[in-house]
């Protein structure tokens, strides 16, 4: 799981609506999951600051929700980007050479898969078959729709979104 | 619960209803083979090293959490579970750094041990991609090489189970998986109280103690350095052990003749700082009962306690005695007093102490333990790590004669050497506060109640003209946890609390010798371990640490009384408030 190194935003408001979901499931068994799956809710990611919050209030060890949220693919330690980048893996855009594609992205943003830029912009993430074959590969930047991709398009499309 | 009947390879033998077919089949003589498997730690049938077969089950069953049922019949040793168990082993050691040679393990690692039995080389046929993990040295005490890890959990299940602090675990999922602290932080970052019981739990060689033999030797062998070493009482009830020697065999004498041999230029003992200790803690004891102090009074021997007590109970730490722990005590008397009486420059003092602890290297690198503005301690060694010294060093420990330690700080009492068992600084308190407080001789000496393994006891006694004392002891810091919230929420009252990180007290410490698991799971090691320390006890001319006659003779030509300033300045010492989760930006 990677860390993220976008500075963490989190608001008074978001660490309230946290508290208050943590003080309704905490003397309940097997509260953990419940409280991590609303902080990713409020939060849209897990960072360091949030599972602290969890950890401080619980009793419950850091490391015990770390491990939770790095076991689960449902949980992310890193935040969405301004634009998801989407690069479609399913069956007939992997064959078409959208490994390529997804490569490119990482190098050209300097980020890997579920992770999100520095400055906020962009975050990748795979996907298996978005149901549009016939355009393969396959990538979605903020809901646009690119087929028929090859990685020397990547810079430029990605370059629109500055 | 009733009795049934199991048969084990032909062997039928009598237990308790629920018992486990591992135990089950020791019974009958049998040692089924186990690695993750580790009583009352770690409980997850994962390795499935133990698999047997059960008549009449659909599949193998792991033995280490298979309830027996009456009549049930069972197979060890088939030639089906044979080749199932030579797979398991071959899987590990696919992912497993082989470099056995110079490991710190080699010999008495369980993995290797269970390769041999069942004849598994390096040929494997399920060679493959491998893990590549840096190692976290971050620590003062502990390294962790997960390269050469088998996610037993058994380390997993000490920290958490056994200490209640859970700072590393099992992150990520599949092939990915390691053991590790959150985010991966490096473990000297978190909240590790530098216990080590996550090393002794440690079936291989992926957790070892920070190494100071080196520093250790190189000062040695430095003519202008004057290296003074004190062994903890628990040591020498350990050491023996790492040349084969029964569990708990007492080797006071032989450890003295190889300390010298080994080249050190005094040879004392720590055991003489427990006398002290005992003086500045009992008076410090009599002096908050008088008036009106923070009660109750909390013991300060244990280096991890300490840390413990900082993270998870900063609210407490004036009930902690200012006493520096006994291994500080004993480096800054050798660099003060010692270092005055003989005219050696303190700069020149090397202070080197023998511990069953791992926590205690990190307790040398402290602030405010350096009464003659150096280092009260410069190197703290594991027992081990002194074993691996005189193996290195070719000393037939075996056959070496029982040596005496030197003078004037190798004297010891009854009182001093019982602290490496859980109660035993209790029982040595007791001795001196009791004659102390009433003025009267005391005549039964030992103080039973607060013996044994047990994880929390608790004692009171009818002390005149103070009235009652009501005392209690944890080991082990699940079991701090339970008597700490028990006093916060009020509902117990003591006046003395002794707390020691560590399962048993020091002599099952961190720092001790290797027990493999399939002894470690039917020896109660801390008991056998403080049998030793209470022979010594028992045997000793003088059992009360105020009758140290140099003791005495500190306090009347250096120090005056006890907890005057000047014995406030160079055996007392501060502690910091710290937190569990620290910030991060």
């Amino acid at each position: 799981m990677k860390v993220s190194n976008v500075p963490f935003k989190g608001t008074k408001e978001q660490e309230a609506k946290l508290l208050e979901v943590i003080a309704q499931y905490k003397d309940q068994k097997g509260a953990l999951m419940p409280i991590m799956q609303e902080a990713q809710e409020i939060y849209g990611y897990l960072p360091y600051q949030v599972q602290k919050i969890i950890s401080d209030q619980t009793g419950i060890p850091i490391e015990k929700i770390y491990g939770v949220a790095t076991f689960y693919a449902q949980f992310s330690m890193s935040p969405k980007g301004k634009y998801v980048v989407s690069v479609c893996l399913g069956t007939a855009c992997y064959v078409k050479g959208s490994g390529n594609v997804l490569e490119e992205v990482e190098k050209v943003l300097g980020i890997s898969d579920g992770e999100c830029t520095p400055d906020g912009k962009f975050s990748i993430e795979t996907c298996r078959c978005v149901g549009a074959c016939g355009l393969a590969p396959v990538m979605i930047v903020g809901g646009d729709v690119y087929g028929k991709m090859t990685p020397d398009m990547v810079a430029g499309i990605l370059a629109k979104y500055e | 619960m009733a009795d049934i009947k199991v048969t084990v390879d032909n062997i039928t033998v009598t237990v308790p209803e629920g018992t486990t077919l591992l135990d089950a089949a020791r019974k009958a003589g049998i040692d089924v083979p186990t690695l993750c498997y580790l009583r009352d730690t770690n409980e997850i049938a994962a390795c499935r090293m133990c698999v047997c077969e059960v008549e009449g089950a659909r599949a193998l069953v792991a033995a280490c959490v298979y309830p027996c049922t009456d009549g049930m019949v069972a197979h060890t040793n088939t030639e089906k579970i044979k080749e199932y168990r030579r797979k398991t082993l071959k899987l590990i050691l696919s992912d497993h750094d082989q470099d056995c040679l110079a490991c710190k393990r080699s010999t008495n690692c369980e993995l290797q041990t269970m390769c041999k039995r069942y004849g598994i080389d390096k040929s494997n046929e399920f060679e493959g991609k491998r893990n590549e993990f840096v190692i976290d040295d971050s620590s003062a005490s502990i390294v962790r090489d997960n390269n050469k890890c088998i996610l037993c959990r058994r380390c997993v299940g000490a920290c958490e189970k056994l200490q209640g602090i859970g700072v590393i675990g099992a992150n990520e999922r599949g092939f990915d998986t390691y053991i590790g602290s959150a985010f991966n932080l490096p473990l000297a970052e978190t909240s590790c109280v530098n216990c080590g019981q996550c090393i002794v739990a440690c079936p291989v060689g992926a957790l070892y103690e920070k190494d100071s033999t080196a520093a250790v030797k190189a000062a040695i062998a430095d003519p202008e350095k004057v290296v003074i070493v004190q062994p903890a009482p628990s040591v020498r009830v350990g050491l023996g052990e790492c040349f084969g020697m029964p569990i708990g065999t007492e080797v006071e004498g032989k450890m003295s003749a190889a300390l010298h041999r080994l080249g050190f230029d005094k040879v004392f003992d720590t055991n003489f700082a427990a006398d002290l200790t005992i003086m500045e803690e009992g008076y410090e004891l009599i002096n908050r009962v008088n008036n009106g102090g923070a009660l109750p009074l909390i013991t300060s021997c244990s280096p991890g306690w300490i840390k413990f007590c900082e993270h998870y109970y900063p609210e407490l730490i004036p009930n902690l005695s200012s006493c520096k722990s006994p291994q500080q005590m004993f480096g800054a008397v050798t660099k003060t007093y010692y270092a005055e009486k003989m005219g050696i420059d303190p700069a020149k003092i090397v202070s080197v102490s023998v511990m069953p602890c791992t926590a205690k290297k990190f307790e040398v690198g402290r602030e405010d333990q350096s009464a003659s503005g150096f280092a009260d301690v410069d190197y703290a060694l594991t027992t081990r790590e002194l074993g691996r010294m005189i193996n290195e060093a070719g000393i037939d420990f075996l056959n070496l004669p029982d040596e005496p330690y030197d003078n004037p700080l190798g004297e010891y009492t009854g009182a001093a050497v019982i602290f490496g068992a859980t109660g035993g600084v209790m029982e040595a308190a007791l001795r001196t506060a009791v004659e102390v407080i009433s003025g009267e001789e005391l005549i039964n000496l030992d103080f039973t109640d607060v013996r044994g393994t047990d994880g929390i006891k608790e004692a009171s006694y009818t002390v005149e003209p103070l009235g009652e004392v009501k005392v209690a002891i944890a080991s082990g810091l699940a079991n701090a946890r339970k008597l700490l919230d028990m006093v916060k929420s009020g509902e117990k009252t003591y006046h003395f609390i002794e707390i020691m990180a560590c399962p048993g007290g020091c002599v099952n410490g961190g720092g001790q010798p290797h027990v493999p698991s399939n002894i470690k799971n039917f020896v109660d090691v801390r008991a056998e371990r403080a049998k030793g320390l209470y022979t010594l006890d028992k045997n000793a001319k003088l059992r009360k640490s105020h009758e140290n006659p140099i003791v005495q003779q500190l306090y009347k030509e250096y120090f005056g009384e006890p907890n005057s300033e000047k014995a406030h300045h160079v055996l007392h010492t501060t502690y910091v408030e710290r937190k569990v989760n620290e910030d991060h930006e």
